[in-house]
């Protein structure tokens, strides 16, 4: 029989406002088992836990009971109470009676009586509570990080400082992301490729960083400290380790007239192709879907002018199987299609496009060489107006726009704006807005200085229609302030299309069994307190993938997931959670209905000898759970027809004493 | 195949052709249009306003006809369609609003919006299938420019029709092309005509509507199609200089039954 103490806790008036907690105490003292029952007002505070551990002490206790707040948050709090007190720490349970009992009730005799019923519940559980070990696992000591943009390079970049090896996926044929694409970052204006391209070179040449390009991630085993990961690398059909990026085989390509990705289709590119002047790896790639030698056997141009001979038409993809210990998710965002935003007549003009259109226009290295031109006549725009809130926001449109706010889009648009103003001083800028956010370090500064010194026209109010006509936009909103509508004639619209998170976010979610929220944007362990930290123990969030960021932000979350990732890495051994299913050999019949239903993969099956009654040994299949993979989570349990399967720590005979003693 | 057919007032007298060239092309698909007995006016304009509900009788009628026979009911006149989608969906959706249709009515067994309500655009495409009609066209349109007017009640409120894409539609394109004509995208494809407003303001109505037809014919139109009464009444009305003529005739004349031939 076990020796239980019994301790109730005031919370201040969290619970004693609304539970009488010395009846309660009083209560639960005639409970089986029950030696010692108390009261106090902070339990978790240190005199509380001291209580504790003399109570532990004085009475001998072997079990014990709290009756306090959700276990989530104290019951870690009170299991090291328990082994600090010399007890199993898993010999403590926790009854909730303040979400579950005095925060929902109003009148204290109900709220007493539940909680009196909550605590002989837990003492009728903790009766049949046995002492547990957790497992001990091993750390792989090296990093995965997912996405090579700003957040994955920081991550790799502060991964690697720390002395652990990391891997960088990116599935394009070079590192650097959105960001490598931007002319100028706000608030400050620098060169969005003078600040990155450092970091891309910094990755480049870290002994502890190994750049997988062109290559996705096909599959994920394993846990925390143990994952075993697939990277397919695409094949590109030049071999990496002996091109030297000297552009020879773009120059010789025939083949020119494939939209380029990197300039969102503005220009063209070579079927051969770097993406731009600083990607790294610096290697060329050959576009499949357009070059002449794979599609038809007939050109063979850039292998005759390699003089490192590092074409080859006969790559195959391969697969590479690695080990890690930590994985970080970052990968990123994308705007919106404006297919269903068809109102502002983007697919109707050339001379409507997105923000991320306007970067590579007005970039040095872009379509038009930095110069701000029309796309469909080349002339210079005299009237720019700039949408905001293109499918941000979008509460009564959610299908074709997101409910969120996009929250980069009021700063670079002010970006736009203030920058076409300074360079090109004839140009009138109108910018639309349902409100301008700039909440950030310099960043309402910085609008403020898009109005006042540049003399951008802010207009409150929304964009119904464009029209175009002639070699003109005809604009159509409204001025909400003035409250009357506007006719512009413009010759270029900027939209600021919302972000979403990147088409690969969802099925990588998926072989993560990571969790995502509605917009498919990774959800963090909590929100305030585990913002860098998916609920997955191991997987990590950096940048966009876990919301709309900007580049300052996205740094700090990504050195913020590094750290994280290192704290992990500088463990040698990792402390599992015993609470795991085990199966009953002798009633198990090993029908696999089981492993069916396990997330986890956890459980396989084996063949073993048994002595029968008769003296006869017989081999039969059972289930074996891997103790290591088990998250606990006691789906088997339920699902097994012959009762075979238990989950240690809420054993099915625990769980039926503590309906029991509800229902007595 | 048959189905309950709603023509509404103007198919009985302005928009006659609507009508005629709308049975003969069904036929020639294949499919009957089975009239609504005794049906009224749809009532004109869905009103917004949650208490009204005599001006919406009619509709239910219509709906609850169709559904008794277990038939699709088909729209041609883009205001019908609009009010009776809108009013079926209200009897779905709105447990307030049917209660009390439903009183009123007395119907037999009640109805709660069961009936499925197409638009004959919607017909061709859903029931009767684009690649279907491209095959049964005798007469190709083929080397035409011609512009789809949408008006607003076709599309909008999206969250109701479920017809297509208010702001980038592509139904009526995709009939003009399987007629095997060219269809020309303009920006105020689907902007108002002037609606009503012709009444009490025509400037007003010829404003819109002018700028439609400009903007059409800017973007190489020869021909603007419709579904709506008022959208072709408007868009005459302001002087177009280019035919505005109904989806229904050009689908006739492509499906060589334009001429009429037995006393329909």
């Amino acid at each position: 029989m076990q020796r239980v103490g019994v301790f109730v806790c005031w919370c201040g008036s969290n619970i004693a406002g609304t539970v009488d907690v010395q009846a309660v105490s009083e209560a639960l003292k005639n409970e089986p088992g029950v030696v010692f029952s108390t009261n106090y007002q902070y339990m978790c505070s240190q005199a509380g836990q001291d209580m504790i551990k003399n109570a532990v002490k004085e009475h001998r206790l072997t079990g014990i009971v709290v009756c306090s707040c959700s276990p989530r948050m104290h019951e870690a709090t009170f299991r090291k109470t328990a082994a600090a007190a010399g007890i199993n720490p898993y010999m403590v349970e926790i009854a909730n009676i303040r979400e579950q009992c005095s925060w929902v009730h109003k009148d204290m005799l109900t709220g007493t009586e539940k909680a009196i019923i909550l605590g002989k519940a837990a003492v009728a559980k903790v009766n049949l509570n046995t002492p547990l070990i957790p497992g001990e696992s091993p750390v792989t000591k090296r990093a995965l990080v997912i996405g090579g943009g700003i957040a994955g390079i920081q991550t790799a970049l502060d991964i690697a400082d720390a002395g652990f090896p990391v891997d960088i996926v990116e599935k394009q044929p070079t590192i650097g992301g959105k960001m490598a694409q931007l002319d100028k970052t706000f608030p400050t204006l620098d060169c969005a490729a003078c600040i990155l391209t450092p970091k891309m070179v910094d990755v480049a040449q870290n002994e502890n960083i190994r750049i997988f390009s062109y290559s996705e991630v096909t599959e994920v085993k394993g846990f925390v400290g143990n994952f075993d990961v697939t990277i397919k690398k695409k094949a590109r059909f030049v071999n990496e380790d002996i091109c030297t990026g000297c552009g020879a085989c773009v120059e010789k390509c025939p083949m020119k007239k494939v939209p380029n990705e990197f300039n969102l289709g503005m220009d063209n590119r070579h079927a051969i192709y770097i993406p731009f002047a600083q990607a790294v790896p610096k290697v060329a790639t050959i576009d499949p879907n357009a070059c002449n030698m794979l599609k038809n056997g007939k050109c063979g141009l850039c292998a005759r002018v390699c003089a490192a001979g590092a074409i080859d038409y006969k790559q195959k993809d391969q697969f590479i199987e690695e080990k890690y210990g930590a994985i970080v998710v970052a990968t990123g965002f994308n705007p919106i299609s404006m297919e269903k935003f068809d109102e502002y007549a983007y697919s109707q003009s050339k001379d409507v496009i997105t923000s991320l259109e306007f970067e590579r226009l007005t970039n040095a290295a872009g379509p038009s060489a930095g110069k701000l031109i029309r796309p469909s006549d080349g002339k210079h725009p005299h009237t720019i107006v700039f949408v905001q809130c293109v499918g941000s926001r979008c509460e009564s449109c959610a299908e074709k726009g997101k409910e969120y706010c996009s929250k980069i889009c009021c700063m670079y648009t002010a970006k736009h704006a203030m920058l076409t103003r300074d360079k090109y001083p004839d140009t009138e800028v109108y910018v639309f807005y349902i409100d301008v956010r700039t909440p950030g370090k310099n960043f309402d500064e910085f609008y403020r200085r898009a109005v006042e010194e540049y003399g951008v026209k802010y207009v409150k109010g929304m964009v119904g229609k464009i029209v175009p006509e002639g070699d003109k936009l005809k604009v159509q909103a409204s001025d909400l302030i003035a409250n009357r509508q506007l006719h512009i004639d413009a010759d270029l619209v900027v939209l600021a299309a919302a972000i979403e998170p990147d088409k690969s976010a969802r099925p990588l979610a998926t072989m993560l069994t990571a969790s995502m929220d509605t917009n498919d944007f990774f959800t963090e362990a909590h929100p305030k307190l585990r913002p860098v930290e998916s609920p997955t123990a191991g997987v990590f969030l950096s940048g966009a993938c876990q919301g709309p960021k900007d580049i300052p932000e996205t740094v700090s979350q990504a050195g913020a997931a590094a750290a994280k990732v290192i704290g992990l890495l500088a463990k040698d051994k990792l402390m599992g959670n015993p609470c795991v299913a085990q199966s009953d050999e002798l009633m198990c019949n090993g029908c696999s209905t089981c492993a069916n239903v396990c997330p986890y993969g956890a459980i396989s099956y084996e063949d073993k000898e048994f002595r029968m009654p008769d003296r006869t040994t017989k081999i039969r299949r059972v289930a074996a759970v891997n103790p290591a993979v088990c998250q606990g989570c006691g789906a088997c349990t339920v699902a097994c027809p012959s009762g075979a399967m238990d989950l240690k720590g809420f054993a099915n005979s625990q769980i039926m004493a503590e309906v029991d003693a509800i229902c007595k | 195949m048959k189905v309950s057919y709603f023509p509404g007032c103007t198919l009985k007298n302005k928009a006659k052709d609507l009508d005629a060239y709308a049975y003969r092309s069904a036929e020639a698909l294949g499919i009957t249009l089975e009239e609504i007995e005794n049906w009224q006016c749809c009532g004109g304009v869905f009103t917004t306003a949650n208490n009204e509900v005599a001006t919406k009788l009619s509709s239910v009628r219509a709906l609850k006809e169709a559904n008794d026979k277990a038939q699709p009911l088909v729209t041609v006149c883009s205001a019908c369609h609009n009010v009776i989608k809108q009013t079926n969906h209200a009897m779905q959706n709105d447990k307030a609003f049917a209660d009390k249709v439903n009183r009123y009515m007395a119907a037999d067994g009640g109805y709660a919006g069961e009936a499925e309500v197409y638009h004959y655009l919607e017909m061709l495409r859903d029931l009767v299938g684009f690649e279907t009609v491209k095959k049964k066209v005798v007469n190709s349109l083929k080397g035409k420019k011609i512009a789809a007017y949408y008006g607003c009640l076709l599309l909008r409120p999206n969250s109701v029709m479920r017809m297509d894409d208010p702001e980038n539609p592509s139904i009526m394109e995709d009939f003009i092309r399987a007629l095997g004509a060219d269809a020309v995208i303009y920006a105020r494809r689907n902007e108002c005509c002037g609606g009503y407003i012709s009444v009490e303001s025509p400037d007003a109505a010829k404003k819109n509507s002018n700028a439609i037809i400009e903007n059409a014919k800017a973007a190489g139109a020869q021909m603007i199609i419709t579904a709506c009464p008022l959208c072709k009444y408007n868009l005459v009305k302001s002087g177009a200089d280019i035919p505005v003529v109904y989806f229904t005739e050009l689908l006739a004349e492509a499906l060589g039954v334009k001429e009429d031939t037995n006393g329909k």
